[in-house]
Parts: structure tokens; sequence; C-alpha cells
């Protein structure tokens, strides 16, 4: 018997083995059905099964989705829910590639949180510039036939991707974090949950093929896959779909890196992590936890031999300085002279007052902002100072030969509006 | 048992100092004028000058937050007292 179109769509697909899961996404709304099926009508379901599988969160502090969802279901009004596509990370392109690869797997998952937590107003936001992503979302939004997504594009800065900051651009502030927590007050003072896309793709198949296939992959304390995006000096940079709990070694081979002198896991929000200690770790919390690390938002980066790392950090403390909001007094101040004392660094300063400022400014504005920024800092600082120890010995005796001065990229965030 | 603490909204502050003033004993300064809050509780003696400190914030960013004590069992046994 031949089926008709519609018949086809409705039929469960069958769940997906191995990996990829999420790339093995369609941008089209046909090839995403045939490869997924329909969402399965489990919105009541949709907090236990969460639980069950023990998604954490995608977006950077890998927090259990379930508790988010249950924290906004638990209050009173209208909600919102957030998909936060932003991904103001430079290093970091996994948002990018799935919102242009699987929008409907981002979209479908802010429907199954919506109706989870009783919201009715549902918001993508989506970084300036990145026409591929804007054009792939749109596209998608059309071809459900849903116009009350709320589709907002957000200036270039990363710190408009904390939660508070998004929910104070959405209600037409500049876009800096505020003392609120979106959960109790966000989106125009109701509660909000804001979930990083990858997350809420997660979520989609979650619905769909059940917790316990959620499980099937990855490490009992770290389940599930993620998007990991592999940059600095690797032949093969991008974004690839593996098992939490993959050995750091296997992902640097699928983007065949150099042999690596020290990886920086999660991004500029991470931690530098020498070659020797790299080679043991695998991609789960237990793991990385042991040094500090955490997966983060996905990002693996390879400093090798030729690339000098003080002239990294030192270009990286000085985009922190950049991206700070300037309410904080820790923040505004201390990261600004963090990046001068890197910057003296680099040049070769062999004042040991310019490695114990840093020590004492890292120290002194751990904890102290109002959003998490200079707390990010301090990891890369610290975990870099502590990493690259031989090669600061160099240029403070004016000895570093090394021929690359640019690995990393730093953008400049877009003016305060 | 129930403790006062003293919590800062960084995002308000505009780093007077009126507070360290008035706390020393709980605020004292960064090397750029901003208060660092030791958040250890207040004693008794401390209440009334932690709520000056509070009051006398221009920019409303203190305020006292009371939180639940945790006494280690331990410390209990050995007949010192956490708080
Ligand atoms: C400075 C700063 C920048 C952030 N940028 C992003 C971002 O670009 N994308 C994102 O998903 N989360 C970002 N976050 C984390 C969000 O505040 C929030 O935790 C996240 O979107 C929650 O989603 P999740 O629970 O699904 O991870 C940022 C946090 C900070 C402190
Ligand atoms: S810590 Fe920095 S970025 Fe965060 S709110 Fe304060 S000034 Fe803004
Ligand atoms: S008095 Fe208020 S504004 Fe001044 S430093 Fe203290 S907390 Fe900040």
């Amino acid at each position: 018997m031949t089926m008709t179109l519609a018949q086809r769509e409705r039929r469960a697909a069958t769940a997906p083995t191995g990996l990829p899961r999420l790339l093995a996404g369609r941008p089209d709304l046909a090839g995403h059905l045939a490869a997924f099926g329909p969402l399965p009508p489990v919105a009541a379901e949709m907090q236990a099964m969460t639980a069950r599988a023990g998604l954490t969160g995608r977006g950077g502090a890998g927090f259990p989705t379930h508790r988010k969802l249950e924290a906004v279901a638990g209050r009173r009004g209208p909600r919102v829910v957030v998909a936060n596509g932003t991904e103001g990370e430079p290093l970091s392109a996994k948002d990018k590639t799935l919102l242009i690869q699987a929008p409907h797997l981002v979209l479908d998952g802010l429907d199954l949180a919506a109706q989870a937590v009783g919201a009715s107003r549902r918001v993508i936001c989506i970084e300036r510039g990145n026409q591929a992503v804007y054009a792939a979302v749109c596209v998608a939004l059309a071809e459900r036939r849903d116009e009350s997504v709320e589709v907002v594009v957000t200036p270039r800065r990363y710190v408009t991707g904390q939660e508070a900051a998004l929910v104070d651009f959405i209600d037409g502030g500049p876009g800096r974090p505020t003392r609120e927590r979106p959960f109790e007050r966000g989106v125009g003072g109701r509660p909000t949950l804001v979930d990083n896309v990858e997350t809420l793709a997660h979520l989609a198949l979650i619905a769909r093929f059940g917790p316990e296939w959620f499980r099937q992959v990855g490490s009992p304390g770290s389940p599930g896959s993620a998007l990991i995006t592999v940059g600095g000096r690797v032949d093969r940079p991008g974004v690839f779909e593996v098992a939490m709990g993959t050995p750091l070694s296997s992902v640097l081979q699928l983007a065949q890196a150099a042999p690596p002198r020290a990886v920086l896991l999660g991004g500029y929000f991470g931690r530098w992590i020498p070659a020797r200690s790299a080679r043991q770790l695998t991609l789960d919390a237990a793991s990385l936890s042991a040094h500090g690390a955490a997966v983060g938002c996905g990002v693996v980066a390879v400093i090798d031999d030729d690339s000098c790392a003080v002239a990294e950090l030192a270009r990286v403390a000085a985009w922190y300085a950049h991206s700070s909001a300037g309410q904080c007094g820790a923040c505004t101040w201390g990261l600004r002279d963090l990046a001068a004392a890197t910057s003296a660094l680099e040049a070769g300063s062999p004042d040991p007052r310019v490695t114990s400022d840093i020590q004492r400014w890292t120290a002194m504005v751990k904890g102290r902002g109002g959003c998490r920024l200079p707390d990010g800092a301090v990891a890369f600082l610290e975990s870099g100072m502590e990493a690259f120890a031989d090669e600061i010995a160099e240029h403070q005796a004016g000895r570093c030969r090394r021929r690359d001065h640019r690995l990393l990229p730093t953008p400049t965030p877009e003016a305060w509006g | 048992m129930r403790a006062k603490v003293v919590e800062l909204d960084p995002i308000a502050c505009d780093g007077h100092g009126i507070c360290h003033e008035l706390l020393p004993e709980r605020i004292t300064l960064d090397d750029w004028g901003y208060p660092i809050i030791d958040r250890r509780p207040l004693t008794d003696d401390l209440l009334a000058h932690a709520n000056r400190a509070v009051a006398n914030c221009p920019v409303l960013a203190l305020r006292l937050k009371t939180v639940e004590l945790v006494i280690d069992e331990r410390m209990r046994r050995g007949g010192r007292g956490a708080a």
C-alpha cells in the first residue's frame, strides 16, 4: 500500500542509532520529518523525560535542564521561553552550524519547552551578521507556518549572550547583564526560560525517541552527544558531534590536530590544559572537573609549538577588557589592568611585579562581577599562566622566538548603542 | 541557626567606599576602590554598623541577607560552635 505524503510524515521515524544525531538533521521541513518523524504529544511528560535523560545545558554552564524547566513551570502568570542562539564565543561555531543544518530541531525544542513550562511567548535570538543563520531560521519558520515565534537579532557582543543581558535586549535595553534572574523576572517581567539552541535540539530528540535512547550514547555521568567546535592549530577545523565521554585525543584526531602543546577546553570561558594532562582526558564532567575544566560550550582549541602562547593570552585578555559591559568595578578596571599586565608580559617586561600583579588581580576579580564574565577571564588567564610558565620565563628573559602571534580570533565587540 | 550576611549588587555599586568606612570588619576595598565583601555571618556587635552601611549606600547596592547556618556535626561534638 502506498502512503500519502501526510501519512508518511505522521509515521514515527526509527530512532537513529549511533552518531550523528543532531547533525543528521535537514534544513527543510520535509527532510526533517523524514529523518526524525513528527513530534509526539509528550509536552506533559517533558520534565520527567528530561530528568531521566540527564540532559545538561550546552550553553556553557552545564546546568541540569529539567531543573530549569521546573523552576519556570513552578512560577505564576504568563511565561516566556528564549532560545539562545547568539553564540558570541569567538571560537564556537556549533550553534550556527546547528541552526543552518537542522533549524527545525531547535524550533521543535523551543515549542516543547514552551509547552512544558506553559509559556505563551517564544523568542529565538541570533547574533547580527550571520546571514545564513538568520535565513535558515526565517525559512524554517515560514515552512512551519509559525508566525508567532519572535526572531531577535542581537548586537555582536559576547556579554549580550548572557541570559539576563539577553532578556534586557529583548525588552529594548542595550543588552547588558542585570541583577534579575530570568526564571523569576525575565522578558516583560515574566518568568523566562533561557536555553541554548543545542540544548533545545536535544529536547526535540528526547521527546521523540525517549530518555533511554538519549543515554545509549555518552557516559553515565554525562549522557548524550554534544556538538564540539575544534579550532586553533588543526588541519580540519569544524564542528563535530561526538558522544559525551569521548577521549579528547579522538576529538583531536577528527580535526587532524597538530601535536598540541596545550589544549584550551571550553573556549575563552574555559581552561588551558597542558598536553601531558590532555592525553588522559575524556569529555565528561567527572574527568574534566579533576582539572578544574568542563566541556562548557564545547570548544576545543589547540596551540602548537610555533605559536606564542603569551601573545595569545595578551590578545584574549584585551578582548576580555573590551567585552566588559563596564558596570561592575572589578570587571571594568580589573580586566583593563589584567590586559595591560599581560601585554607587558608579552612585550618582554622582566619586572617580576607583572606576574605577581596578574596573580593578585585574577584572585581579586574572581566571583565579583554581576555576571560571570570576569570569572571566564580568570579561568583563562590563571590556567594559561600555569600551562605556559616556561614560555613566560622565556619572555621575561627576552628569548621568545616563536613565529605565530595570531592563532585565536578576537573580534572587536560592537559599541554599546 | 540563622544569621545575617552582607550582600552587594556589583552592577549598582559606584565605588564610593562609604560602606568600607562604616563596616571595615566585613567590607574592604580592592585596588580600584570597590568593596570586597566578607560573607561571614555578622556577629551581634556588628549588626548596627552593617545596617548603617546599608542605609548609607547612595545607590542602594547593599543589603543584609538572612542565611541558614549549617553547623558541622563534628564541630558540634568537638564543642566548638561553628558560628
Ligand atoms: C558572558 C556570558 C556570555 C554568554 N554567552 C552565551 C551564548 O552566546 N550562548 C549561550 O547559549 N549561552 C551563553 N551564556 C550562558 C547563558 O547565560 C545561559 O546560561 C545559557 O544560555 C543557558 O542555556 P543552557 O542551560 O541550555 O546551557 C553566556 C554566559 C555569560 C556569563
Ligand atoms: S561582570 Fe562585567 S560584563 Fe558582567 S555585568 Fe558586570 S561589568 Fe558587565
Ligand atoms: S557605599 Fe554603595 S556604592 Fe559605595 S562602595 Fe559601598 S556598595 Fe558601592
